[in-house]
């Protein structure tokens, strides 16, 4: 497999001291080109799982196993973040509101230090991607909820990432513009051949960008299939009731 | 929403980040500890080299009892009348859009980087012919004079962050103008009034100058009590144990303002022209903008008026050094001395403060790291609580061995006056990198920036005008800072507002003319450098 | 803080203050330090022409007024700021003294001429050599008088009659070398017993008490250069010069000779210090013509020196008194505490 997650589990400090599992001792696989969504209710644990595998939470040993993240099989639980050729968008866009929308898709580039010229024509390239042609030289606080998105889709696949994690990339936007997104990042991440994972709160969603859907129930992964398998054979009653069936 | 109020860790500790935060937090910490912890702490402990004895003994003085009350009550009343009468003028250089805005905003702000000296002779000129000099009332309005600009500016900024729609649902739901301020504004304001309220307080509890020069000998504080006992009567067990009080008082109030600051949402609200509803707000604020210029322009006068009727003479005379060569330098090479030590002021005061705001912004993932944050956090706005001469003393019985046997060294000025201004560096940039979400921080590390990178990229970008605006600010404090300076300053390289205090303190005409003169430069440079701060359009400069 | 943190802790603080574009300077023979007040000065060139003469570099260094002037070096005693001190004068001379900070040295070109201005033995005289000395007298505004057509006053006792009431205006003597210094004139003149029924009447006859000189002088005298409307003032006897205007050949205001009080001022050597011989040559130095003659234009007083030369202003319109009010040092010291509280009691209810 190309992503193997294996016994993620993270605890975070309550008030007081005490400390509760945020998820506990999850493992997931994902093959290359495969898109993943992670549904769940909100409170699930499913973000802080996306959190895990991009290396941004420090994961926990338990009885079960020790927390880790492989990536064509090598180990990169110790992989510092920036390193692992990963991208992530937020539901909110995170853009850097001081520079350009060009300057945004670029930051990943200009990281990896690619020629000026070859930066240009690849933003050019991704802005149309998003549909966004000719926005370059705009200001990202002029533009927007869908078209901040579609920037912050753009800056996250400009580096042409290994994974692409996208946390509630759609919720923040109105339901026709969701739905309208939600196609196209199908189709983009489709046309780039792009591995993602996926998370959501809305099956809808879920169902129209991934090819399979893991589900999150109370920090716990309870179920894994494709659309069909978990809406026809919710493996639990909680499940069950989530999904409205 | 997520992470911002999420306890949920988000540092990972590879060992670059812990060098990072030994540093980070080890710059700032050892500075304070080295400049002003250190001297500060050695200077009380001679004071109490007998044993502890001093505070029974010190507190059935009837004398001190009436000092510290004296002192607490004259700052609590400065700081009610200074909220009375910032609100109306915050509100209108805040909220309200007009021509000249910016240099009203600079103008209100400069009483609190005059010269005390100054200020003290222009207030008792004004004063001397009406029943209100020498009284309370007069202190009591040179304490608003000089502390008003906190209140106007902190609360000011607040309020450009609050969304004006709930005013207007309000409103809409039929309740009047008043009934709106009382019930959904001033309650939103409630953290920033408490706040700025605090540090008027804590200012006008450590006030020096102004007491003595205003207050004649009749009221004293603390602070002035404490320079009487150290430098006239060398008690410093009496000292030491005044310090003491005056450092609980203080830390006792901070722990006050820290509860009370909160969370503050940075959301500059667009300002809208004024209405007819604005109308006693306005009339209010002209008022109190006016009560403040009259002491300015009194000096702008006096500085116009020579023996022959006014000119421009006692300008002229500032490139020479006095009736009678008054000064070892003309005027305007002290001017050049100030420019180069606030300078070096600034820029470590802001090196530091920057450090420190870029750590306090985090947060940790233990709960003891956090307190003890916190407790950073705090320690930053002591250097304002605690008196100058004992800081100025503490420097001459500690800085003496190599290496910083800094006594004679020049950097000891800039140090000094660098405490000054560290407070405000770190009030001005740190809601501002608090105000940043983590999360934008996390795309960037994701995308391939590397932890540096993403220092550099996301925080000091965001930061980057705060800094700049900062740096105006902390450069006119150094400006006008004369207390520690006048107590380290080599003669021979004497800044500006040392070579004011010295010819206001000669006589004839012409010295007295130069003197004020030379104030007026002074303010001139420092509305400038203010106005330039005001253009940047940093709503936090200043505010606590 | 652990030890490691500490060391990379100072280490940066090191780094900010090299950033800072500062570093303690370094010469290869250690210049001799000057410890002085705020208000010391000389012309231009003078401390060059020691330089010259000896080889030895000079650094100023202040430490506010004389007050704290004697505390630092009090409390600098174990390791002193250091060699030669210039500044105490004989309100706080015994405390210097009693504390030890002062190596036992006196120019040796003092002559008996200079005798009048040597403290009393045990008190400074072994330690301390007289460089100047100023009175502190009431000034009076000469035009104010002569427009009213009243005599004006001319001594302590004219100040609670009647005539002069709600005219005088002086310092605070807790907070004001000129105010401590006129408390010490009326102690001297009424004694132990008289001085505080005297200070009870001169508030009684509207005295007016300001925290410091500035005040008192600018903002409530009447003088030419001031803003206010009372006639007499405690200041100096040099300052009648600073009113005369250019080519007049009246001075408009002058000192009451039977009012003062003679501050004068005394240099040392620092005890500890590493340089005993460089340090007794710039004793001698600030004794010498050269800094003499620069005194009164520099720093308003009057050289001790016997054959130093005064300016034109000093020898046309400021008068010295013949027979100023002296208090002991010692006693001073002692009972400084006592007197001012008492005298804060009357004159700052």
């Amino acid at each position: 497999m190309t992503l193997d997650a294996e016994h993620l589990t993270v605890s975070y400090l309550r008030e007081k001291g005490r400390s509760a599992l945020a998820i506990d001792d999850v493992s997931l696989s994902l093959d290359a080109g495969q898109v993943l969504a992670v549904l769940g209710p909100s409170g699930s644990g499913k973000s802080t799982l996306l959190r895990a595998i991009a290396g941004l939470e420090v994961l926990d040993s338990t009885v079960t196993g020790t927390g880790r993240v492989l990536w064509e099989g090598v180990d990169i639980t110790a992989m510092p973040v920036h390193k692992r050729g990963f991208a992530l968008m937020f539901q909110d866009g995170q853009l850097f509101a001081h520079r350009s929308v060009a300057s945004n898709v670029a930051y990943a580039l200009q990281i990896a230090r690619m020629p000026q010229l070859e930066q240009r024509d690849r933003v050019a390239e991704l802005l149309a991607l998003v549909g966004l042609e000719g926005f370059g030289d705009r200001r990202v606080t002029e533009l927007s909820g869908g078209e901040q998105q579609r920037v912050a889709l753009a800056r996250a696949l400009a580096a042409r990432p290994r994974l692409l994690l996208l946390d509630e990339p759609l919720s923040s936007l109105d339901r026709e513009l969701r739905e309208r997104l939600g196609r196209d990042l199908r189709r983009i991440l489709v046309e780039t051949g792009t591995t993602a994972l996926f998370v959501t709160h809305d099956q809808g969603e879920a169902v129209l960008v991934a090819d399979r859907i893991a589900i999150m129930m109370d920090s716990h992964l309870v179920q894994i299939g494709s659309a069909a398998e978990v809406l026809e054979a919710p493996a639990t009653p909680e499940v069950e009731r989530f999904l409205g069936r | 929403m997520g992470s911002n109020s999420d306890p949920v860790t988000r540092i990972r500790t590879s060992p670059g980040t812990v060098i990072a935060t030994v540093l980070g937090v080890g710059v700032p910490v050892a500075f304070l500890a080295v400049f002003f912890a250190w001297p500060v702490a050695a200077m009380i402990g001679r004071g109490f080299a007998d044993g502890l004895g001093g505070f029974g003994e010190v507190f059935s003085r009837p004398r001190t009892i009436r000092l510290v009350g004296l002192t607490l009550g004259q700052a609590a009343l400065a700081s009610v009348v200074c909220v009375m009468l910032g609100l109306p003028v915050a509100h209108v250089l805040y909220r309200l859009r007009f021509r000249g805005r910016a240099i009203v905003r600079a103008l209100v702000i400069l009483p609190f980087v005059l010269p005390t000296v100054v200020v003290g002779v222009a207030f008792r000129t004004l004063l001397r012919d009406t029943p209100l000099d020498g009284t309370f009332a007069a202190i009591m309005m040179a304490l608003v004079f000089f502390n008003i600009a906190v209140v106007v500016r902190t609360v000011g900024s607040a309020w450009e962050g609050l969304d004006p729609r709930q005013e207007d649902a309000a409103r809409v739901l039929g309740a009047s103008p008043a009934r709106v301020f009382f019930t959904i504004t001033l309650p939103r304001l409630g953290p920033s009034i408490a706040a700025a309220a605090s540090i008027v307080f804590l200012f006008c509890a450590t006030a020096f100058g102004v007491v003595l020069v205003l207050g004649g000998t009749k009221f004293g504080t603390i602070e002035t009590e404490i320079y009487l006992l150290t430098t006239q009567f060398l008690d410093l067990r009496a000292a030491s144990v005044l310090s003491v009080t005056q450092l609980v008082i203080v830390v006792a109030l901070l722990a006050v303002v820290g509860r009370v600051r909160g969370s503050t949402q940075r959301r500059v609200a667009a300002a809208r022209k004024p209405r007819r509803t604005d109308a006693a707000a306005i009339v209010a604020a002209i008022l109190v903008t006016a009560a403040l210029a009259i002491p300015v322009l009194s000096l702008v006068e006096r500085s116009l008026r020579t023996s022959t009727g006014y000119g421009l003479a006692n300008y002229a005379l500032l490139s020479g050094t006095g009736t009678r060569n008054a000064l070892v330098v003309p005027v305007w090479v002290a001017l050049g001395n100030s420019l180069t030590t606030a300078v070096q002021a600034t820029l470590i005061a802001v090196i530091i403060g920057v450090v420190a705001s870029l750590v306090l912004s985090r947060s940790p993932r233990s709960p003891l790291a956090r307190r003890a944050l916190a407790a950073f956090d705090g320690a930053l706005l002591l250097p304002l609580g605690v008196s100058a001469v004992t800081v100025g003393f503490g420097f001459l019985i500690t800085l003496n061995q190599p290496p910083l046997d800094l006594r004679s060294s020049p950097i000891l000025v800039p140090i000094a006056q660098a405490l000054v201004a560290l407070p405000l560096v770190v009030r001005t940039v740190l809601p501002v990198l608090r105000s940043i979400d983590p999360r934008l921080r996390e795309s960037a590390a994701v995308l391939g920036a590397a932890p540096w990178r993403v220092l550099r990229d996301v925080d000091l970008s965001i930061v980057a005008r705060p800094v700049l605006a900062a740096s105006g600010f902390a450069f006119a404090v150094a400006l006008g800072e004369f207390g520690a300076t006048s107590f380290l300053a080599r003669p021979d390289r004497p800044t500006l507002p040392v070579v004011i205090v010295r010819l206001i303190g000669l006589p004839g005409g012409d010295n007295l003319g130069m003197a004020i003169a030379a104030s007026v430069v002074l303010a001139g440079v420092t509305v400038a450098a203010i106005a330039l701060v005001e253009r940047l359009r940093v709503d936090t400069v200043g505010a606590f | 803080m652990e030890g490691t943190s500490l060391k990379y802790a100072i280490i940066a603080g090191a780094l900010v203050l090299v950033l800072a574009g500062c570093s303690a300077p370094s010469t290869d023979t250690k210049p001799l330090v000057l410890v002085t007040h705020d208000s010391f000065a000389l012309s231009e060139g003078i401390l060059e022409q020691f330089t010259e003469q000896t080889g030895l570099e000079v650094q100023v260094q202040s430490s506010g007024d004389a007050g704290q002037l004697v505390n630092t070096l009090v409390l600098t005693k174990d390791s002193p700021l250091g060699d030669v001190v210039f500044g105490i004068d004989n309100t706080f001379a015994s405390r210097a003294v009693e504390n030890g900070v002062l190596a036992d040295y006196s120019s040796k070109d003092l002559t008996s001429a200079e005798d009048q201005y040597l403290l009393p033995e045990g008190q400074g005289r072994e330690q301390l050599t007289p460089i100047d000395n100023g009175d502190v007298c009431v000034n009076v505004d000469h035009e104010w008088f002569a427009e009213k057509g009243i005599a004006e006053p001319t001594s302590l006792d004219d100040l609670i009659k009647p005539e002069y009431k709600d005219l005088f205006v002086t310092e605070a003597a807790n907070s004001s070398s000129p105010g401590l210094a006129f408390l010490l004139a009326t102690i001297a003149k009424y004694g132990d017993d008289g001085w505080q029924d005297y200070w009870t009447k001169l508030m009684a006859n509207g005295t007016k008490v300001d925290a410091g000189w500035s005040d008192a002088y600018y903002v409530d005298f009447s003088g030419p250069s001031s803003e206010g409307d009372r006639p007499i003032v405690v200041s100096y006897a040099s300052s009648p010069p600073f009113e005369v205007p250019e080519g007049a050949t009246v001075a408009p205001t002058g000192a009451l000779l039977d009012t003062c009080f003679r501050q004068t001022e005394y240099a040392g050597v620092i005890a500890g210090t590493k340089n005993q011989a460089g340090a007794q040559k710039l004793v001698d130095f600030l004794f010498s013509t050269t800094v003499q003659n620069d005194i009164p234009e520099t720093m308003y007083v009057y050289p001790v020196n016997a054959k130093a030369t005064l300016p034109e202003s000093f020898t046309k319109f400021a008068k010295i008194a013949e027979d100023p009010f002296v208090v002991s040092p010692g006693d001073i010291d002692k009972n400084r505490e006592t007197w001012l509280s008492q005298w804060a009691a009357i004159a700052t209810p």
